[in-house]
């Protein structure tokens, strides 16, 4: 009887335990904060464990005598119910012991707290802009500016294509930084608020429209270090990951070099008048990086929310009135403001884009230098 | 002391049939339709969390576009606090304030008639938003702007049905106030009050102060949206953070309105089934006094990442961390109480148990969030979600439970099935863990919470706390099987019920009759 129970017994656990290695081979089970990369992530760390154990101490004393209650102090054991209540000294005790411990949290908290809000001397600063639902990077020392985007392909998102190793957690142009510097970011936002955290460097600042909030990290290690947006921002939410990624000095300089480089080629691009071919395969490419997450990449939007571009008012009205509603967005809606987000280049494409697509057909093309005196 | 009487039985008459209940003026009748609100709440609010879950059962996007997954996560919560547990609790109140402090009803009748029937009206126009153009709300229930700008044409509905809301709440408020206040029994001083009725007590002072200020809050939205003022509007000179501080200066006394009379009902229940006086009676007057004074100056721990001066930091976070000492004092009490006690379990010694050590986890994690450095790192996670989940579901919810098992019997004359009681409780703890302990592990690992699909390295415990909802969810389907077949019938209830209940209300038949206490007893 006990054998035929117990086997049963295996075989469920058994079938439960297929059913999970089936499914999630590939899953990992991460348990706890990580030690991150820079002072302040270690001293969160630190911090989190100093808690977690007195908690668990706690825990161990409470739950514990509560379970020595639970089994010897029951009716069926035929004990009789001490009537005891009221005792001042216990309740001192017990209120002033608590009290004591929390004031030795207290004391190494505010110590990081204090640490992890000085923002001065940085050696590098850096201004971050939350835009739905993508990040821009502007290096306030040297003028390198570039905006951050999911880089995961729907058919991933959709379950059409095997998910990659950083599903989700990948951006077309990361943030680089020097290693061993101390980096302080200026955050703030566009549209509506987001969140900036990276785990690993251990702090996390909201990125809120008419503020710029300051926080500061100091990479200790080479790498790439992936986060995400972490305030609720609307429905891409889940799609703005944030990538850091933290090279050597020399590296570092390298990197700066090329950007300037790039930066330069991009103002020339400017300058010059582009061919309707041009425009529209760049345009595409910025279409489905900026407009298609709401306008769908079909034009046809989602009703209701987002309006249809395919025979849209606005894509096949006045081409100034076109330029002037992607450089300012309508307020109020989900439809942002592109002129800091998008070059001239990159507006003057996606404008004669959205003109010609799906048998949108006006003709018309709209060259940089026209984004230029819209501006 | 019983006093079944029979000359006032012509204070009976009533209109019967559906008659009945929208006219109904009766403590009990208002009671059993918050109950029955309450409990359909729960039902379509959980219908939603499992959305949720199936949705992050697996990475990538199975079921539900990120707006509608969104609009889940936002709804859930909505229905969850102001449709599901709020009005539990308002039903307690309505059948057991009078009976306890040995009243014939609530004081104000009429009134109570009105603040539930506001609610099938409000939660009717907020589940509306569903079929409307551009979706139902999205932005979260904490409606920060300037995203809750971008709903669609739900959004001055979302406004009225959160200003009904407050309404009705201000008005069960009110109505305890002046019934506590003003009905109790001779001899009945505030200090002799059972402490359910104390912890409610409290939490109506909460409730007036707070809910005004919410629809301050959402009132400022309204006018910013189609009346062109700025209050919340950067690019017009306001300031979106002013909302968040109007919101959680609203918000977390709202969270000890939805938890101070679960505390209540546990200190009502233990020291029955302990067969031993609770520990420190007027300690536990006091912590909870101090607990809702305290819920006033901490509200800026739910925005510990939105900026604030240092200073600013390190008042809230000692204030909050402050609110471990009362609540603690509750804990240790509850635990005293049980030492040296002869406990039998009934299945609301279990929920109540199960509830003091649950509770306490959320306790801890909540301790934990308190410490602004490293809250960097928990805020916005699932670690926030596995904490709140723990104080609501194993905390409010759990002591709701409970107190339907306790005080059922004494409602309906009859007694529920023990057995099947203490399987649905052992059913919703075992899947109520499997459901939100890993998410603590999720939070810690890195996962945001209200993301409708996450990095791989998430799918693990994701797809355990998915099985774990599911569990729990089919759960409940027992619970309301065994709510609606005591109400038909079962085994005869004894007027005390439980052998180690004390308290007015056992002194009554079970059922009670229609109007309490016709004549006031005497309290010694």
């Amino acid at each position: 009887m006990l054998v035929t129970k117990t086997k049963r017994a295996l075989t469920a656990a058994a079938g439960i335990a297929a059913l999970f290695g089936a499914t999630s081979a590939a899953a990992e089970y991460g348990l706890n904060l990580t030690t991150g990369v820079t002072p302040i992530s270690r001293e969160a760390y630190d911090l989190h464990m100093l808690i977690l154990e007195v908690c668990i101490g706690i825990g161990v004393v409470v739950f514990g005598a509560m379970f020595i209650s639970i089994i010897k102090h029951r009716k069926s054991r035929g004990v009789q119910p001490s009537q005891f209540h009221e005792s001042t000294t216990v309740e001192i005790l017990w209120t002033i012991i608590p009290f004591l411990i929390l004031v030795g949290m207290a004391i190494p908290a505010t110590k990081a707290l204090v640490a992890m809000e000085d923002t001065s001397n940085a050696d590098l600063s850096i201004k971050v802009t939350g835009y739905q639902w993508r990040w821009g990077y502007d290096y306030v020392d040297n003028g390198i500016s570039f905006i951050s985007s999911l880089a995961t392909p729907k058919d991933q998102i959709y379950n059409k294509a095997k998910k990659d190793e950083h599903y989700l957690l990948e951006v077309d142009k990361p943030l680089v930084v020097p290693v061993n510097k101390k980096v302080r970011l200026l955050i703030t936002a566009n549209d509506v608020i987001h969140a900036w955290w990276v785990p690993a460097l251990g702090m996390k600042k909201d990125a809120i429209p008419g503020y710029i909030n300051e926080m500061w990290f100091k990479v200790e290690k080479a790498g790439t270090y992936r986060g995400q947006c972490a305030e609720l921002c609307g429905k891409d939410h889940g799609f703005m990951p944030i990538v850091v990624v933290a090279k050597d000095e020399a590296d570092y300089e390298k990197w700066v070099a090329e950007q300037k480089g790039e930066a330069k080629a991009d103002e020339q691009a400017a300058q010059r008048t582009w061919s309707r071919d041009e425009l529209m395969a760049r345009g595409e490419k910025v279409y489905n990086s900026s407009c298609a997450a709401c306008h769908q990449a079909n034009g046809e939007g989602v009703p209701g929310a987002f309006p249809a571009l395919k025979g849209g008012a606005v894509t096949t009205g006045p081409v100034a009135g076109h330029i002037s509603l992607v450089l300012n967005g309508k307020p109020g809606t989900a439809m942002a403001a592109f002129a800091n987000q998008l070059s001239d280049v990159e507006l003057a494409a996606v404008v004669t884009y959205e003109r010609n697509a799906w048998g949108n057909d006006t003709g018309d093309m709209v060259q940089p230098s026209d984004v230029k005196a819209a501006r | 002391m019983s006093t079944a009487t029979t000359h006032d039985a012509h204070h009976e008459e009533h209109p019967s049939g559906l008659m009945r209940w929208v006219t109904t003026t009766n403590h009990k009748d208002i009671g059993t339709l918050y109950l029955l609100f309450s409990l359909l709440m729960f039902l379509v609010g959980g219908a939603m969390a499992m959305v949720i879950r199936a949705e992050l059962f697996e990475p990538g996007l199975q079921f539900v576009e990120p707006q509608f997954f969104n609009s889940m996560t936002t709804m859930h919560a909505l229905i969850m606090i102001f449709g599901a547990v709020m009005p539990a609790f308002v039903c307690l109140a309505n059948w057991l304030i009078p009976m306890m402090i040995g009243a014939p009803d609530m004081a104000l009748p009429r009134m109570n008639n009105w603040s539930f029937w506001i609610l099938p009206f409000a939660f009717a126009i907020l589940l509306s938003t569903l079929f409307m153009e551009g979706g139902a709300p999205a932005g979260g229930w904490t409606m920060y702007p300037p995203l809750v700008m971008q709903t669609g044409n739900a959004f001055p509905f979302l406004i009225f049905s959160v200003h009904l809301m407050g309404i009705s709440s201000i008005m069960g408020a009110i109505n305890v106030i002046v019934t506590i206040v003003n009905m109790r029994a001779p001899g009945m001083t505030m200090m002799k009050m059972p402490l359910f009725v104390w912890t409610w007590l409290i939490t109506a002072y909460l409730l007036i102060a707070t809910m005004p200020v919410l629809a301050g809050a959402v009132t400022m939205l309204l006018t910013d949206r189609f009346f062109d003022t700025s209050f919340f509007n950067a690019a017009g000179g306001g300031d979106p953070v002013m909302f968040q501080h109007i919101f959680w200066f609203f918000g977390h006394p709202e969270v000890y309105i939805l938890i101070l009379q679960a505390f209540g009902i546990v200190s009502q229940i233990i020291p029955t089934f302990a067969r031993k006086p609770l520990f420190g009676y007027s300690s536990m007057v006091y912590a909870t006094a101090s607990i809702a004074f305290l819920s006033f100056i901490v509200w800026a721990h739910h925005m510990f990442t939105v900026g604030m001066p240092l200073t600013g930091e390190l008042f809230f976070m000692y204030a909050t961390m402050l609110i471990a000492v009362p609540t603690g004092v509750k804990v240790f009490n509850w635990v005293s109480t049980m030492w040296r006690g002869a406990m039998t379990f009934e299945t609301p010694m279990l929920f109540a148990i199960g509830f003091v050590i649950m509770f306490t986890i959320g306790g801890f994690s909540g301790l934990m969030l308190a410490m602004a450095p490293v809250d960097f790192q928990y805020h916005d996670t699932y670690f926030v979600v596995a904490h709140f989940h723990y104080v609501l579901v194993t905390g409010a919810v759990f002591a709701i439970m409970g107190a339907t098992y306790y005080w059922l019997p004494k409602w309906t004359g009859h007694m529920y099935n023990e057995k099947l009681g203490k399987l649905h409780f052992w059913l919703s703890t075992i899947s109520v863990n499997v459901l939100f302990f890993p998410q603590h592990f999720l939070g810690l690992a890195g996962m945001p919470r209200r993301i409708p699909d996450y990095s791989v390295q998430f799918a693990g415990f994701n797809e355990i706390s998915s099985i774990g909802g599911f569990a729990f969810g089919l759960t409940q389907l027992l619970f309301v099987y065994i709510v609606f077949k005591t109400i038909k019938g079962g085994e005869k209830a004894t007027d005390q019920v439980w052998e180690g209940a004390h308290g007015l209300e056992w002194t009554l038949p079970s059922p009670p009759p229609y109007h309490s206490f016709s004549t006031a007893p005497e309290v010694k």
